[in-house]
């Protein structure tokens, strides 16, 4: 009862017309840039012809979509991305870990800093210098043809390998984001009680024996909530970097979905096949982002609204 | 003092090769920037310049285009960055609210949250800025992108936390929600909204794709779609029809250091802002990603 006077009392306090305001900004920005568009998914189920416009073309059902998934293209794509998105999940978050947790043992606070400060740069470097960079290194003259070379092996155009390709999307993506993705994991290894150390250390455990068995089972709620939360991109495979790497050599096992409706939609100009790709994407991905949220709620109790 | 044990060597070591492994790329990247073109075509290039040389540089002082698309790159940063804090706070600070106290929150909880996990995708989205009559705009490159929702929300975040009794004393007082948010709320939050500012400014530096698909004139291009443009300027059917052997070629004669110091210098921006970055987005990332 009290409780309830409260809020009312609360609410005659508030006056509601500031917080609208402020709100019109951004949804202002919000609506026309984001919701205005999914009108245009419309023409995922048209014959779309530009001159004709939203209004006037053709419906035609799901025939774009039936059309679409008789395309081995598609499948060819579908597949390559959810190579490239697990693998990067997997190996980001093993590489993360295990970064994280060599972290956590070194003594020298200054050399700890200074490893720190340097693998956090990569992340804030955009894909399209990243790609100038790895195609110096990956180039048939390149430090890694060398290594190889160096190895009994031979000097490999790495960059328009379909042997290759995946390995370096994938591998980069780690390269790139192990530093940045450890950043969680470290914080949460300082939230751990030393007592549980100390305990360890009476049972007669070492240093790797506390590492596996103290710090990681302490972190295992964070493995597993950055993880479920990433379920949510497995339709991704990450454009940037795909777009800035690729060429027509390595479609074969590069191309993702983002990249085949970007030439699809933006280069061939199919609109409505490209809108159909995007759709049936953001379908999914809509659907992987609801189911995350839930797993990571039921498993670790986390809801970020 | 401790001894060193073989357990902390192996430690010191595994951290080095991880800290090189960074660096690497970046320093290969330098090293080509400051060699000769031969030797840089010739993969003899490795950590050090060779041949040490200025040219490239030289060059590309001289190159206006670039400037010109640095000067956009930094105009779009100023703008977009301002542009993002104002909406992001303005944003995030009803939605901070209990619905008690704004009655109408959930509803546009909603909106936000349904536009950061549904989109209409490239192709709808590229049709509207279209008939927006944004096309070869500026406004292209900083309007769509102008809700950072991540931010609203990580800022939100930080908001619920501010001690509620600090809000009804300064309600008591007489001041209104504007007074609260302007005198109480963002005095509070400077470490948030530097890091969230910093991601705003990370990301319109690096931004590249917008630029492609919005913007024809080179004049009003961003720094990142001009190198982007440059580097793919091998035409990707040409590529396709060449062997190994005569790609090669082409590759070595598009010049290689040019490029590189072109890299480098773009990357100045954020190598300058990297210190502040780094005070900040470690606190940004864990209370973003794992609250409580």
């Amino acid at each position: 009862m009290k409780n309830g006077n409260t809020a009312k009392a609360q609410r005659r306090r508030h006056k509601q017309w500031p917080y609208h305001l402020m709100m019109l900004p951004g949804m202002v920005f919000l609506i026309l840039f984001h919701l205005v568009p999914m009108g245009g998914l419309m023409m995922a189920f048209q014959d779309f012809m530009p001159i004709k416009g939203l209004f006037g073309s053709k419906f035609v059902g799901l025939k774009n979509f039936e059309r679409l998934f008789k395309l081995p293209t598609f499948w060819r794509v579908l597949r390559n991305t959810l190579v490239i998105s697990v693998g990067k999940l997997v190996l980001v978050m093993v590489a993360s870990v295990v970064f994280a947790l060599l972290l956590n043992e070194c003594r020298h606070i200054k050399y700890k800093r200074i490893i720190q400060t340097t693998v956090y740069l990569p992340h804030f470097l955009s894909w399209v210098i990243l790609a100038v960079m790895f195609s110096n290194i990956f180039s048939f003259t390149g430090i890694v043809s060398q290594i190889v070379q160096l190895f009994g092996g031979e000097a490999t155009m790495f960059m328009i390998s379909n042997d290759w390709f995946r390995k370096i999307l994938i591998g980069g993506e780690v390269w790139k984001e192990f530093g940045y993705g450890a950043i969680v994991y470290v914080a949460a290894i300082t939230s751990i009680d030393p007592t549980l150390y100390e305990a360890a250390g009476i049972d007669g455990a070492g240093r790797w024996k506390k590492m596996w068995y103290v710090t990681l089972p302490s972190i295992i709620p964070t493995i597993v909530l950055m993880t479920t939360l990433n379920i949510g991109k497995l339709l991704k495979g990450g454009f940037d970097q795909v777009f800035n790497l690729y060429s027509p050599l390595v479609y074969e096992t590069g191309d993702i979905i983002d990249t085949y409706v970007y030439r699809m939609g933006l280069v061939d100009l199919q609109y409505s096949n490209g809108t159909a790709v995007g759709l049936f994407q953001s379908l999914i991905g809509f659907l992987l982002l609801v189911i995350a949220y839930k797993l990571a709620d039921k498993l670790v109790g986390y809801r970020p609204f | 003092m401790k001894k060193l044990k073989a357990s902390d060597i192996f430690i010191y070591i595994a951290l080095l090769f991880c800290g090189l492994i960074c660096l690497i790329p970046i320093l290969n990247t330098i090293a080509i920037s400051f060699s000769d073109r031969t030797s840089a075509a010739l993969g003899i290039v490795k950590l050090w310049p060779v041949n040490f040389t200025l040219a490239s540089y030289k060059n590309m002082m001289e190159e206006t285009q670039f400037w010109v698309s640095f000067m956009v790159s930094v105009k779009r940063v100023i703008i977009g960055v301002s542009l993002n804090m104002v909406v992001t706070i303005l944003t995030a600070y009803p939605l901070s609210k209990t619905k008690y106290q704004f009655r109408m929150k959930n509803i546009y909880m909603w909106i936000v949250i349904f536009t950061m996990m549904f989109n209409g995708g490239l192709v709808p989205t590229f049709m509207v800025i279209n008939k927006l009559n944004m096309m070869d705009t500026f406004w292209a490159l900083v309007l769509p992108g102008a809700v950072p929702v991540f931010n609203v929300i990580l800022l939100m975040n930080f908001f619920k936390g501010v001690p509620p009794s600090l809000e009804e004393s300064a309600s008591i007082d007489g001041a209104g929600p504007w007074t609260i948010l302007t005198q109480v709320y963002l005095p509070l939050s400077k470490p948030s909204l530097a890091t969230i500012g910093l991601f705003s400014v990370v990301n319109h530096w690096n931004s590249y794709f917008d630029g492609k698909i919005y913007i024809n004139s080179v004049n009003k291009m961003p720094l990142q779609t001009y190198i982007q443009a440059l580097s793919s300027s091998l035409n990707a059917e040409q590529m396709a029809m060449m062997t190994a052997e005569e790609l090669q070629e082409q590759l070595a004669v598009s010049s290689l250091t040019f490029n590189s110091a072109k890299v480098v210098v773009s990357m100045i921006p954020i190598l300058l802002i990297y210190p502040f970055l780094q005070k900040y987005f470690v606190t940004g990332m864990v209370v973003g990603a794992v609250k409580e």
